[in-house]
């Protein structure tokens, strides 16, 4: 009986090893030019979806050949989750409208995304359609393995009542320096106008940090990004004042240490929230609403603030057999018309340098679109580096533990931080 | 006390020599062939779903191993100990052991008390006793999540139980108190998964022959005695089996830390190992550490188990 089990067990780990070992044909070199029907999958908000499918199906009726079927990304803890499960399952569509920057690194590394440079003339085509910004997005091996696609620049939306009640000036609360924001925040509060002044999450995942402390970061240093040239950026002076403000905010109870089960701008239960575009549809009929540039130490003007861009880009993955179909729909799924289309349906900013002349007559017609546009051209993106979802999360613990929790000093906790993520980016 | 010979037939005196020895693959298949058959689905089952992927996991935690698409040519090279030296020398990880020791703890003890209470009451409730036995099951089998929305919408900053208590509530609030968020956790499964419990006692009890209570109570023993001495003792068994399963499903716990406390907090003093191994394993594609968390969470567990069956049956 033992025996048995003995060669039961070195038969299933045979069995495992030779699983976990299964190699194959790196990517098909013919795909690259194959045209015929693609699967994409869209983001599930339902503005994407609305424009997604109009868009594939203009695409159809003029390319009856090549069909693209579209449907939102399979229901999963997050989008990036369910991708990184589909590339290991060898099932991931051809295009993924919600591609995260955050997450290429790994989707890279896994194997599961393919590189644009190898299309006719991509390089050139995404240089010129975004600019500089397309940089940012450029993999650590010089080759784009996604196409900077749309971007929701943050900025502080205030809720005007709130303010006034407040005794504050409702059309320009003082916000522009960190003075003036934490000013503002104990007015709030002490008012009782609002229980609290804003209420970013204060909860652990990774990405939390981009709504909180990479916002002012970034205003502050004119654009750095967390890591640049393998190298944490946010231990140094810039990065102290940013974590010292939030320290205050939570310390003083401006902000709760505790997550808001709901939307506690929407309900009025802050005052403020760092948000996209996006907030103008979701929160125009409801809130009085007024926006300003994030804070800096300084109080820069508007036209001088970076932010983060919370964008959201396409990638080609490597499952996809029809590439060349993938690439024209890719193509034409950023193109100025469809870029357009895009603007008007969602509101959300295409990554395009030419974003303000090439739709003036629709920032003429919604100037409430118009601050946002213009930050748009002053973003940062997540640094394109190895382990860059565990460099987010190292980042956010020691933020946890220090400015949220005040367990630790944040100069003591930016430090260890900094040493763990320079670790991280190196490997 | 009765024995029955398993070798030899009524009627059939057992000679003391052995019988014509039987074929190998006869042998092998034992006297009731058809019985592989029917066991067979249910060992497949175990097999590809539990045995394997364990057996993957021990193999991936020797490994430099991560998630990669089907075609594509990685190395995976064989790193020894190096996965289990980074989780042994992670505080994060070493935090979330001590937090489940501290659910466990709190968890299984609260478990065996008030299930085999509350089982002993309800079996002898005489009226409305199927309406209480639904009312304790019915949390094992609403989903965490609506349940979880429950427990926010109590213990949260501005909840009920702070409103109740007013000044002598905890400051900070319970969810986000690095030392009484545990405590929230284990209380919330404990209560969730009691039904389950309480109907494995609710069997156990059915067992205990009614002389020995009145024995007891000839004896003058009283309610509290009878308890201490005939139902504890009788439904041993089953308290056996309610530590082992309680420890295991506690050992795992995810879902509460990633959802009442929103991802372990606060500052990980909620996080569980099944909960790190998500964010490294799956977040942060980091198979091969994951895989070495939950290889020594599986001997963690088997160990506690062990130690607590022999204490438990020990006389």
């Amino acid at each position: 009986m033992r025996r048995n089990l003995a060669t039961t067990a070195v038969a299933l780990l045979a069995l495992g090893a030779t699983a976990a070992c299964g190699t194959g044909s790196g990517g098909d070199s013919g795909a690259a030019t194959a045209t015929g029907p693609i699967k994409v999958w869209l983001s599930n908000n339902p503005e994407e979806i609305a424009w997604g499918k109009a868009m594939v199906e203009e695409w159809n009726a003029d390319n009856p050949d090549q069909k693209v079927t579209a449907q939102e990304i399979p229901a999963g803890k997050t989008s990036e989750e369910v991708i990184g499960a589909a590339i290991t399952a060898g099932n991931a569509p051809c295009l993924v409208f919600n591609t995260s920057p955050a997450a290429v690194p790994q989707f890279q590394k896994q194997g599961g995304l393919v590189p644009l440079d190898g299309f006719e003339g991509a390089t050139d085509y995404i240089e010129e359609r975004s600019g500089e910004v397309a940089e940012q997005y450029k993999s650590p091996d010089g080759q784009y393995y996604q196409i900077p696609w749309k971007s929701n620049p943050v900025m502080i939306f205030y809720n005007k009542a709130i303010m006034e009640e407040a005794g504050l000036d409702p059309e320009n609360p003082p916000l522009s320096t960190y003075d003036d924001f934490l000013s503002t925040s104990r007015k709030i509060v002490d008012s009782g106008a609002a229980e609290a002044a804003i209420w970013p999450a204060p909860t652990s995942e990774f990405f939390q940090s981009w709504f909180d402390f990479y916002p002012l970061f970034a205003a502050s240093t004119d654009g750095t990004q967390l890591v640049e040239d393998g190298q944490a950026t946010f231990d140094d002076e810039a990065g102290q004042q940013v974590a010292d403000l939030w320290a205050t905010m939570y310390e003083e109870g401006l902000s709760p240490k505790e997550a808001y089960n709901g939307d506690s701008f929407g309900e009025q239960k802050s005052a403020m929230a760092i948000v996209g575009p996006w907030a103008i549809a979701v929160y125009g009929e409801d809130v009085d609403w007024g926006v300003a540039p994030v804070p800096t130490p300084e109080g820069k003007n508007a036209s001088e603030t970076y932010t983060f861009s919370d964008a959201k880009n396409i990638a080609v993955y490597s499952a996809c057999e029809n590439q060349g179909t993938a690439w024209e729909l890719l193509k034409f799924a950023t193109s100025e018309e469809q870029d357009g289309k895009l603007l008007e349906t969602t509101g959300q900013m295409p990554l395009r340098q030419d974003l303000q002349t090439a739709y003036a007559d629709y920032f003429e017609q919604n100037p409430e679109y118009r601050l946002f546009a213009d930050q748009a051209s002053r973003t940062v993106e997540v640094p394109n580096v190895p382990n860059s979802v565990e460099i987010w999360q190292e980042f956010r613990d020691a933020y946890s533990r220090s400015v949220i929790f005040g367990k630790v000093p944040t100069d003591e906790a930016l430090s260890d931080a900094a040493s763990k993520v320079d670790e991280l980016a190196s490997e | 006390m009765t024995s029955v010979a398993t070798t030899t037939g009524p009627g059939r005196p057992d000679t003391g020599r052995p019988g014509p020895r039987r074929p190998r693959w006869a042998r092998l298949l034992g006297r009731q062939p058809l019985g592989i058959l029917f066991a067979a689905p249910y060992a497949v089952f175990l097999v590809t779903v539990f045995a394997y992927p364990l057996f993957l996991a021990v193999w991936i935690s020797f490994h430099d191993y991560f998630f990669a698409a089907p075609g594509a040519q990685v190395e995976r090279p064989f790193v020894g100990f190096d996965n289990y030296a980074a989780v042994l020398s992670d505080p994060e990880v070493r935090q979330s052991f001590v937090n489940v020791a501290v659910f466990l703890v709190i968890n299984v003890r609260l478990t065996v008390v008030l299930a085999l209470v509350l089982a002993t009451a309800l079996n002898s409730v005489v009226h409305g006793r199927t309406f209480l036995r639904v009312s304790y099951y019915v949390p094992y089998v609403t989903a965490s999540v609506a349940l979880v929305a429950v427990w926010l919408f109590l213990f949260g900053q501005n909840g009920m139980v702070n409103e109740v208590l007013g000044p002598l509530a905890p400051n900070p609030s319970w969810l986000v108190n690095s030392t009484l968020a545990m405590p929230v956790i284990a209380i919330f499964v404990t209560w969730k998964q009691l039904g389950f419990f309480i109907l494995l006692y609710l069997a156990a009890l059915q067992g205990i022959s009614k002389e020995l209570y009145d024995a007891a109570a000839v004896d003058g023993a009283s309610r509290w005695r009878s308890f201490l001495s005939v139902t504890v003792p009788g439904v041993r068994p089953a308290t056996v089996l309610v530590v082992i399963l309680a420890t295991i499903t506690g050992a795992n716990l995810f879902t509460e830390p990633y959802l009442l406390t929103n991802g372990g907090g606060p500052d990980g003093a909620s996080s569980s190992p099944v909960f790190v191994m998500y964010q490294k394993g799956i977040e942060q594609g980091n198979p091969d550490v994951a895989s070495a968390i939950g290889v020594i969470l599986v001997i963690c567990v088997l160990l506690v188990s062990l130690v607590n069956k022999r204490l438990l049956e020990r006389e």
